[in-house]
C-alpha cells in the first residue's frame, strides 16, 4: 500500500529530475562533445605557454630548478644582448633566403610535374625523396660538401677559376649553405602541395584559354597562379613558422653547432638552446627568448594576414567592378 | 678539455685503440671488495655509460661473483645524449641509473649540486687514483662525487718525417728535449721549423691555448668565484702568444673537428699537435697511410690533461650501498686495465701505471712508440688542478671563439676579438 503511494507521489519528482537532467544534457553535452579539444589544447598548447612565460620570470637552472622571481629582468638582459641581435638577423635572412627561392621553385617544378609527361609517379616521389632523409644527414653530407678548404663545393669553384668562399667564416655565404640544406629538403614537398592544388583546378577554363590563343606561359601567370592564391598563402604561413624556428640545419653546420665563431649563423632557436642547455643553464633566459621568438611569430603572422586579406579583397573589388560595367 | 662535440666525442672513444700486442688476459681474479650490505638481498643496479667504456665483460664477471645482483647496462651512443639525458633527471629529481657515468667536464656544473649525489669517499678507495684526478671530482668541502675511470694525459705528437725535411731531429728522446718544457721553447722550436718548411706548425691554436690555460690555478675565477678573466693579466697573455705564433704562421688555420681538420691529415696538414691518450686512436684513423708519426714523452709547461670520466651515484638511488660497491669495484686498478686491454680506456689509478701490462704497451703507428710508459709519464706530470667554477664552461667558450675569429675565421685581429669576448664575458652575468 505504502509502497504504492509513495510510488505515485514519486513519479512526478522523478519526472522533474529527469527534465533538469535532460536540460542539464541539452546545457553540458555540447560542451562535453567538443571538450576532448580544448582538454588537449590546454595541456599541449596553453600550459606550456603559460608555464613558459612563469619560467622566464624566475632565474631557473636546468639542474637546480626555480630560483627567486626575478619579473622581466631576464627580458631586458636578452634583448641588451649582442648575440641575441645578430641570431634574429640570421634568422630572418635564412628565413628570406630559403622561403623565396623555395616557394619559386616549388612553383615551378610542380607545373612542370603538372604536364602531361612520362613516368609521372617517378618524378613525384623523386622530388619527395629528399624530404624522407634525416635533417641531421642532410647537414652532415653538405657541411662536408661547403667545407672551407677541402669542401666539394669549393673544387669545382677552383677549376672553372673562381676563388674559394669561406663559408664558414662569412656571414652571407654561410646563410646560403644552410638554406640550400633547407631547400634540398622541402622543395619537393612544397612541391606536391601545389601540384595537387594544381589538379584541383578545372580542365575547361584551360580549355577556353587555350581556344582563346593564350600562350603556355600565359595561362601559368594568369590562370594557375591566380587559383593556386589559397594555397601559397598556406604554403607561406607554414614557411613562415618552420623558418623562423630552424635548428637543426645551422646546428650541424659546423662540429660545435653554436653558430660560429662570431656567431655568423647563429639562429634565435640556438640561442635559446645555448642559454637554457649550454653554459649558461639558465632556463629564465631561454624561455624569455622563446616568448619573445612567439611574438615575433604572431607578428609576421598578422603581417601575412593582412596582405592575404588585401589579395583577397582587391580580388573581389575587381570582380565586382567588373560586374558593374 | 672543451671542444669534443659530438662526432669528436664518438670517434675519440671508440676508435681508441692503443695497440695491445702483449697482453693475454691473466687469471680471472675477483677483487671482491667488501660490500657492507646483506650478501644475499636481491637487487638489480642500473649503470649508464656513454661510448665505450669496457664493462661488457667486467660486468657478467661481477655478476657471477654476487649471484644476488643484476645488473643492467644502458649505454647512450654518445656523451652529449647522456649528458642531456642526466642534466633533465637530475632536475626532475628521478629516472636516473644507479651508477652513471660522467665526463670531466661536465664537473663544474655538478660540483654545484654534491646533494645530488652520494658521497663516494670511504677507506677502501683512498689514494686509488693520481692526486689530480681525485682532486676533480672533490668538493670544496671534501665531499667525492665520482670514482674515476680513464684519464687523457697529454703529450706532443708529430710528423718526423717532417722534422726530417727541416733538417730537426727525428728520434723522440731528441724531439723531446728540443720541444722543450716549457711553451717558449715548444714556439722556438717551431719558428726553427717554419724556416725550413711551409708545412704549418702546430694543428690547433685553440687545442694549444687550451693546454696552457690549464696549466693555471686561477685563470677565469677565483676560489671565490669572482670572475677575473677579462683582467687576468695570465690569461692575456696566453691568448696573444699563441696568436702571436698563429700570426707568425705556425698555425694551421684548423677548428679541430671541422670536416677541414679530418682532411688535413691526410695533406700535410701540419706537424706537431697536443695528444691525449685518446687522440693516439684519433690520428691513426685519420691519418691512415700517413707514415712518420711519432710521439715524444714532454709536454711543455708542465703536464696536461684532456678528458677523462668517472663513475657517480646519484641520490635518488634506491641501492646506493650497493651501487656504490659496484661502483668501487669497477674503477679498482685490475678491473680498469681489463677495461684498457678491451677498450683502451687509459686508467687513471696509481696501481694500474704501475702494472707492467700498460708498460709493455707498443703503439706499431707510432713508430713502436712505447705509448703505455710515454702516457704514465705523463700523467704523473700533472700538478695543476685548475679552479673551475660556475662560470668557467661559458668563459672557455667565449675565448676559444675569440682565438677562432681570429685564427680561423679571420673576422676580427687579435684586440678587436678580445673586445668582442669581454663582451660575451659580461653577457654571462
Amino acid at each position: 500500500m505504502s509502497g504504492h503511494a509513495v510510488g505515485e507521489r514519486v513519479e512526478p519528482e522523478r519526472s522533474a529530475l529527469r527534465q533538469r537532467l535532460s536540460a542539464l544534457d541539452t546545457k553540458i553535452s555540447p560542451y562535453l562533445y567538443i571538450s576532448p579539444f580544448f582538454i588537449l589544447f590546454f595541456l599541449v598548447g596553453l600550459f606550456p605557454l603559460v608555464y613558459t612565460f612563469w619560467v622566464s620570470m624566475h632565474n631557473w637552472n636546468l639542474i637546480g630548478g626555480k630560483g627567486k622571481f626575478v619579473g622581466f629582468d631576464n627580458y631586458t638582459h636578452v634583448l641588451k644582448q649582442e648575440q641575441f641581435w645578430t641570431g634574429l638577423r640570421n634568422t630572418f635572412s635564412i628565413f628570406l633566403l630559403s622561403g623565396v627561392t623555395q616557394t619559386l621553385a616549388a612553383l615551378i617544378l610542380a607545373a612542370l610535374l603538372n604536364q602531361n609527361i612520362r613516368a609521372k609517379t617517378f618524378w613525384r616521389m623523386g622530388v619527395l625523396l629528399p624530404y624522407v632523409v634525416a635533417p641531421v644527414a642532410v647537414g652532415v653530407i653538405f657541411s662536408k660538401m661547403f667545407a672551407d678548404q677541402s669542401g666539394l663545393i669549393n673544387s669545382l669553384l677552383g677549376a672553372i677559376g673562381i676563388d674559394p668562399i669561406t663559408w664558414h667564416a662569412s656571414v652571407l655565404p654561410s646563410h646560403i649553405a644552410i638554406a640550400t640544406m633547407v631547400n634540398f629538403r622541402w622543395t619537393g614537398y612544397v612541391t606536391l602541395i601545389f601540384l595537387a592544388a594544381m589538379q584541383a583546378i578545372p580542365r575547361e577554363v584551360y580549355e577556353a584559354a587555350m581556344l582563346d590563343g593564350a600562350s603556355r606561359m600565359r595561362q601559368f601567370v594568369s590562370i594557375t597562379i591566380p587559383m593556386l592564391r589559397p594555397t601559397i598563402i598556406f604554403v607561406i604561413i607554414t614557411a613562415t613558422i618552420g623558418g623562423l624556428q630552424i635548428f637543426d640545419e645551422p646546428r650541424v653546420f659546423d662540429q660545435t653547432g653554436q653558430g660560429g665563431a662570431d656567431r655568423q649563423w647563429m639562429t634565435i632557436t640556438m640561442y635559446i638552446y645555448e642559454l637554457g642547455w649550454g653554459s649558461q643553464k639558465s632556463f629564465g633566459r631561454a624561455a624569455a627568448v622563446s616568448w619573445i621568438l612567439f611574438l615575433i611569430i604572431i607578428l609576421v603572422g598578422i603581417l601575412n594576414f593582412l596582405l592575404t586579406r588585401r589579395i583577397a579583397s582587391s580580388d573581389s573589388r575587381r570582380s565586382r567592378k567588373k560586374a558593374k560595367a | 678539455m672543451k671542444r669534443r662535440p659530438v662526432l669528436g666525442a664518438i670517434a675519440a672513444l671508440s676508435v681508441l685503440t692503443i695497440g695491445l700486442s702483449a697482453c693475454s688476459s691473466g687469471g680471472e681474479k675477483a677483487g671482491a671488495s667488501s660490500t657492507s650490505t646483506d650478501p644475499n638481498k636481491k637487487v638489480t643496479l642500473t649503470l649508464a655509460t656513454f661510448n665505450e667504456f669496457g664493462y661488457e665483460d667486467l660486468i657478467k664477471e661481477y655478476m657471477a661473483a654476487h649471484p644476488n645482483v643484476t645488473i643492467e647496462h644502458k649505454k647512450a651512443a654518445t656523451s652529449n645524449e647522456a649528458r642531456d639525458n642526466m642534466n633533465t633527471r637530475l632536475a626532475a629529481g628521478s629516472g636516473l641509473a644507479d651508477i652513471e657515468a660522467i665526463e670531466v667536464d661536465w664537473l663544474p656544473e655538478l660540483l654545484q649540486y654534491p646533494d645530488k649525489f652520494v658521497d663516494l669517499n670511504s677507506s677502501d678507495v683512498k689514494d686509488r687514483w693520481l692526486p689530480w684526478k681525485a682532486k676533480q671530482a672533490t668538493t670544496a668541502d671534501g665531499k667525492l662525487i665520482g670514482y674515476g675511470t680513464d684519464i687523457g694525459p697529454e703529450a706532443i705528437c708529430y710528423r718526423s718525417d717532417l722534422f726530417a725535411k727541416a733538417g730537426l731531429p727525428t728520434d723522440r728522446a731528441e724531439v723531446a728535449k728540443m720541444l722543450g718544457t716549457t711553451w717558449d721553447s715548444y714556439f722556438e722550436a717551431g719558428r726553427a721549423f717554419a724556416k725550413k718548411s711551409d708545412v704549418p706548425w702546430m694543428e690547433s691554436s685553440g687545442a694549444i691555448f687550451q693546454a696552457m690555460v690549464n696549466q693555471v690555478q686561477n685563470a677565469y675565477e677565483k676560489d671565490d668565484g669572482t670572475v677575473i678573466a677579462t683582467e687576468n693579466p695570465e690569461v692575456r697573455k696566453l691568448y696573444d702568444t699563441v696568436l702571436q705564433a698563429s700570426t707568425d704562421g705556425l698555425s694551421a688555420h684548423l677548428a679541430q673537428w671541422s670536416d677541414d681538420w679530418t682532411g688535413s691529415f691526410q695533406r700535410d696538414g701540419f706537424a706537431t699537435m697536443v695528444c691525449p691518450g685518446w687522440m693516439l686512436g684519433v690520428i691513426e684513423g685519420n691519418a691512415a697511410n700517413v707514415k712518420g708519426w711519432d710521439i715524444a714523452d714532454t709536454f711543455p709547461g708542465g703536464g696536461g690533461n684532456w678528458g677523462g670520466s668517472f663513475l657517480t651515484v646519484p641520490a635518488q638511488s634506491k641501492n646506493p650501498a650497493e651501487a656504490k660497491a659496484l661502483a668501487a669495484w669497477l674503477t679498482a686498478p685490475e678491473q680498469q686495465i681489463k677495461a684498457f686491454k678491451a677498450k683502451g680506456t687509459f686508467p687513471s689509478q696509481v696501481a694500474a701505471l704501475a702494472s707492467p701490462e700498460l708498460a709493455a704497451v707498443v703503439n706499431p703507428f707510432f713508430n713502436n712508440a712505447p705509448t703505455g710508459t710515454i702516457l704514465a709519464n705523463r700523467a704523473k706530470a700533472v700538478t695543476v688542478v685548475p679552479f673551475k667554477g660556475v662560470k668557467y664552461s661559458g668563459i672557455n667558450d667565449a675565448i676559444q671563439k675569440a682565438i677562432s675569429r681570429v685564427d680561423i675565421d679571420k673576422t676580427d685581429d687579435a684586440a678587436a676579438s678580445w673586445e668582442k669576448f669581454v663582451k660575451d664575458v659580461e653577457a654571462l652575468g
